[in-house]
């Protein structure tokens, strides 16, 4: 058995164990399962003019082509250091997207290889890090949040660490 | 600042489409972005609707409880402000364990939730508290241990070993968390 095949595990196991516990605990199963579901549909409308606004800007964002063409600007520079620039475009929209970047991940995978360096290291940074901006606008809006203070400035921290634990490991290791 | 960032997005990006000439693309994508995002929506929903109900029945079997409890010796480190049965913890370990499994769509009802009640017992309601930040960073910096959808595109774009790439995953995710946990403690004590 294979981890993908283990992926197809864990839903059912953990709807196995929340049920099968409730049962054993006999708990009104349905009326309560029910009554949660509301709640879910109160929050999906809560959030969804967060998602439409988000989406919003930063597709308009994206299409524009902005982010790319300063990174062809720069791409001197990361040569210099030795650094993969063909990682970076996936670096930036990481924090941005989480579709984007999925779909720039598939690319990297078409373009250069699933296995191949830039492959592995797009693969890890997809898997290793969350949507900074998205997270935070859809958290922090949900409850009407103002004022982030400094939760910007460390969600993009933890993407930078990724970005370059994701290039040392790869290096390092294959 | 979400205000800030959104409008400059928008501002930013428009002048640029309009110098660069695409104004085309612009256009499209004003008149298209509903209907995208609303097909976004559509596959979120019915799964918030679903795991909500079902969260709401591992809250009264006490499975939320046991899980927060399992999670209390981290959360004390991370969350030092809050107490040991503060209300959103169970919800900030669900969300944190469906992370993990790398289930995203899944434990988005749980990170609302568990952000509703920080946001209770949170003094200036639009300003973000200490522990907001922390649970987002955590969130951002993403636990997850097994990213099942990565797994899937690599083996199915024949990578001769999908798996080859987990624990350097994993290890790269413990890594950029630990400093994201430590570089936040430290905004969190300098902006006080």
């Amino acid at each position: 058995m294979n981890i993908t095949t283990l992926g197809n595990y864990i839903l059912p196991i953990v709807v196995f164990l929340i049920i099968g516990v409730a049962l054993l605990k006999k708990i009104p199963l349905f009326d309560t399962f029910i009554e949660g579901a509301k709640d879910g549909i109160l929050l999906g409308f809560q959030v969804f003019p967060c998602l439409l606004g988000m989406i919003f800007g930063i597709n308009i964002l994206l299409r524009s082509n902005l982010i790319s063409n300063i990174f062809e600007l720069f791409s001197p520079i990361f040569s210099f250091f030795n650094f993969p620039k063909e990682i970076l475009p996936l670096a930036l929209i990481r924090p941005i997207s989480g579709n984007a970047s999925f779909a720039m991940m598939i690319d990297i995978f078409k373009n250069y290889g699933v296995d191949s360096y830039l492959g592995r290291i797009a693969a890890v940074m997809q898997g290793a890090t969350d949507t900074t901006i998205y997270v935070i606008s859809l958290y922090f809006g949900s409850i009407g949040i103002k004022n982030i203070r400094y939760a910007l400035k460390a969600g993009l921290f933890a993407d930078f660490i990724t970005l370059m634990i994701s290039v040392l490991l790869i290096s390092l290791i294959f | 600042m979400v205000n800030k960032i959104w409008g400059s997005f928008i501002v930013i990006g428009l002048l640029y489409g309009f110098i660069t000439g695409k104004m085309d693309i612009m256009n499209q994508e004003i008149i298209e972005c509903g209907s995208s995002s609303l097909e976004l929506f559509l596959t979120m929903f019915p799964m918030m609707i679903l795991w909500s109900g079902i969260m709401k029945v591992a809250q009264e079997a006490g499975v939320l409880s046991f899980l927060s409890r399992l999670l209390q010796p981290f959360f004390s480190l991370i969350f030092p402000e809050l107490k040991k049965d503060d209300p959103a913890l169970p919800y900030i370990a669900s969300n944190l364990t469906i992370n993990m499994l790398g289930i995203h769509n899944a434990s988005t009802p749980f990170g609302l939730k568990a952000m509703k009640c920080l946001q209770e017992e949170n003094p200036k309601k639009d300003t973000a508290s200490k522990s907001m930040i922390t649970f987002l960073v955590l969130n951002t910096s993403g636990v997850t241990l097994i990213a099942t959808d990565i797994l899937a595109v690599r083996s199915s774009m024949g990578s001769l070993n999908p798996t080859d790439l987990l624990f350097v995953t994993i290890l790269a995710t413990i890594i950029n968390t630990t400093l994201a946990l430590l570089m936040n403690a430290y905004l969190g004590r300098r902006e006080r």
